[in-house]
């Protein structure tokens, strides 16, 4: 579990996170959602030790991430795997090499106990016979899938996605969402999402956090979002007037079955 | 203002240095790409490093040979002159100058580029000591390899002398050679070998610092490769005259 205390954050001027209390949960993906700019990206990198809050604490289990020393915190790191927005592929390596990349750093196994490693992560994420192109020579989507390959090769304890839908189609989209999802249940990983994808929402939505300007606007699980009368929630949520009327349909049908 | 700059860029230059210099994570992976850092320095940079001292050496004994004219200074001192020239000044200078604009521009591009792309956040992620594993195996390919291209430029230069002036005919074969071999001090060679490994750390450190910091977009990565050449030529000129003054 991941607990974040009273997280404030500022770059310089720019008061980005305002007093972040939340909690994520093991074996179940945990929602970040919010606008463009509400601060998600700069929560989930602070979650992981990339920026340092201006005060707050975060903690993984007992260990308060901001009290250990580099070496501490790159034994935690070894436990996480991250999904980067814009994927972070090292262009100049195979996707077999990408895979095989945090093997080659931490363990001692032999090249054809990696080989073997990297060929059940590639059936894993559905992409078995692409491990000698480069990630330049497939599509958003496969290096999507390769980019959780690798995040995965470790077996890590938590997993970080930043975005994972953003510039994929409404099918690929929930591919990845269910493949994420299946993974965490499977392997009982702590996965922090980051999204403003209503089909994930409405999907994978276990554990939500809305954000707005640095704020938590509302927590709750999937089955509350079509109850909650929350302003922020109903603003971000059901933005274009086809949702809205979807979702008063919705309403009106199940108060109808309720009697 | 301008000191507050130079001294916040300083002592992050030297934090990340720091803790650039840290046990490897795994050995041969330190190893595969000190080698392959090597290869792009070292074979990568033969050529100019050659085309440019052959010029170097051509062009000190030319003039030289002008300025002695009619003069009572022995035309045997040409040779003596090239060699001296060569080996203090040109061979370690002017090639870290060209190498600063080679592959200072070059790993500053490569870092950056790599920051941009989220690429060091990532290994960071892994748990990767991304100022080691990004810095020192580069540093150390440099500080190797950037000596001998020097000491090849050196060489090359002196061939340089030698054709452009005992070829057409304006000093004889034996002069030039006698020349070569007249008041030589081997302490300029050890100064020649100070220099290079000097300038080497300077252009490769720097040029890492600037690449591992930039931020922004394709402009600032553009500013940073840019700013990588002009600092580092600024620095192996200034420390040239450093090493000057403690070693002479
Ligand atoms: N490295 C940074 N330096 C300064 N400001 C930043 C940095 N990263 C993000 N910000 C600011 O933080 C705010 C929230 O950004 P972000 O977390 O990326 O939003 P999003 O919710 O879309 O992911 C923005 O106003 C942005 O300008
Ligand atoms: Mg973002």
């Amino acid at each position: 579990m991941i607990r974040t205390i009273d997280i404030e954050k500022s770059f310089g001027e720019n008061h980005v996170l305002k007093g972040i209390t939340t909690e994520f949960h093991d074996g179940k993906p945990n929602l970040i959602i919010g606008a463009s700019g509400a601060g998600k990206t700069v929560l989930l990198k602070l979650l992981i030790g990339l920026f340092t809050p201006t005060s707050g604490q975060v903690f993984y289990d007992d260990t308060n991430i901001f009290e250990l020393n580099k070496k501490e915190l790159r034994q935690i790191r070894m436990k996480i795997g991250m999904l980067f927005q814009g994927n972070a592929l090292f262009d100049s390596l195979t996707v077999g090499e990408n895979i095989r990349f945090p093997m080659d750093m931490f363990t001692r196994r032999t090249a054809k106990e990696k080989q073997m490693r990297v060929d059940e992560c590639l059936e894993m994420v559905n992409m078995e016979g692409i491990n000698d192109r480069y990630p330049s020579e497939v599509s958003g989507g496969m290096q999507k899938r390769v980019g959780i390959a690798r995040a995965m090769v470790l077996e890590p304890k938590y997993l970080f996605c930043d975005e994972p839908n953003s510039g994929l189609d409404p099918q690929t989209s929930i591919l990845i969402d269910e493949l994420i999802c299946e993974l965490t249940n499977r392997n009982n990983i702590t996965t922090v999402i980051n999204t403003h994808d209503m089909n994930s929402v409405m999907g994978i939505g276990d554990n939500i956090l809305l954000m707005k300007h640095g704020h938590v606007a509302w927590r709750g699980d999937k089955s509350q979002v079509l109850e909650s009368d929350n302003e922020t929630l109903e603003d971000f949520i059901f933005a274009s007037p086809f949702l809205q009327r979807l979702r008063e349909d919705a309403l009106k049908l199940r108060n109808r079955e309720r009697g | 203002m301008l000191i507050n700059t130079f001294l916040y860029h300083f002592g992050q230059y030297v934090l990340l240095l720091k803790s650039a210099v840290a046990k490897p994570e795994r050995f041969s992976m330190y190893y595969k790409e000190t080698i392959r850092q090597m290869d792009a320095i070292g074979v990568g940079s033969v050529f100019i490093v050659i085309l440019i001292s052959m010029f170097i050496g051509m062009v000190t004994a030319v003039q030289f040979a002008d300025q002695l004219g009619d003069s009572f200074v022995p035309t045997y001192y040409i040779g003596y002159i090239v060699r001296d020239i060569t080996i203090i000044e040109m061979a370690p200078t002017i090639t870290c100058l060209v190498l600063a604009g080679k592959v200072g521009s070059n790993l500053a591009a490569e870092i950056g580029g790599m920051r941009q792309k989220e690429h060091i956040d990532a290994m960071e992620i892994m748990g990767v000591n991304t100022a080691a594993y990004l810095i020192m195996p580069k540093l150390v390919a440099a500080v190797f390899v950037i000596p001998l291209l020097v000491a090849i430029s050196a060489f090359v230069s002196i061939i340089g002398g030698y054709v452009a002036t005992v070829l057409p005919g304006s000093l004889s074969h034996t002069e030039y050679v006698l020349g070569l071999r007249s008041y030589f001090v081997p302490r300029y060679v050890f100064m020649m070998f100070v220099k290079a490994s000097v300038f080497a750390f300077l252009l490769t450190s720097v040029s890492c610092y600037l690449g591992y910091y930039v931020k922004g977009g394709s402009i600032e990565l553009g500013e940073a490769s840019t700013n990588a050449v002009v600092v580092s030529n600024v620095l192996i000129l200034l420390f040239d005259f450093i090493i000057a003054l403690l070693l002479t």
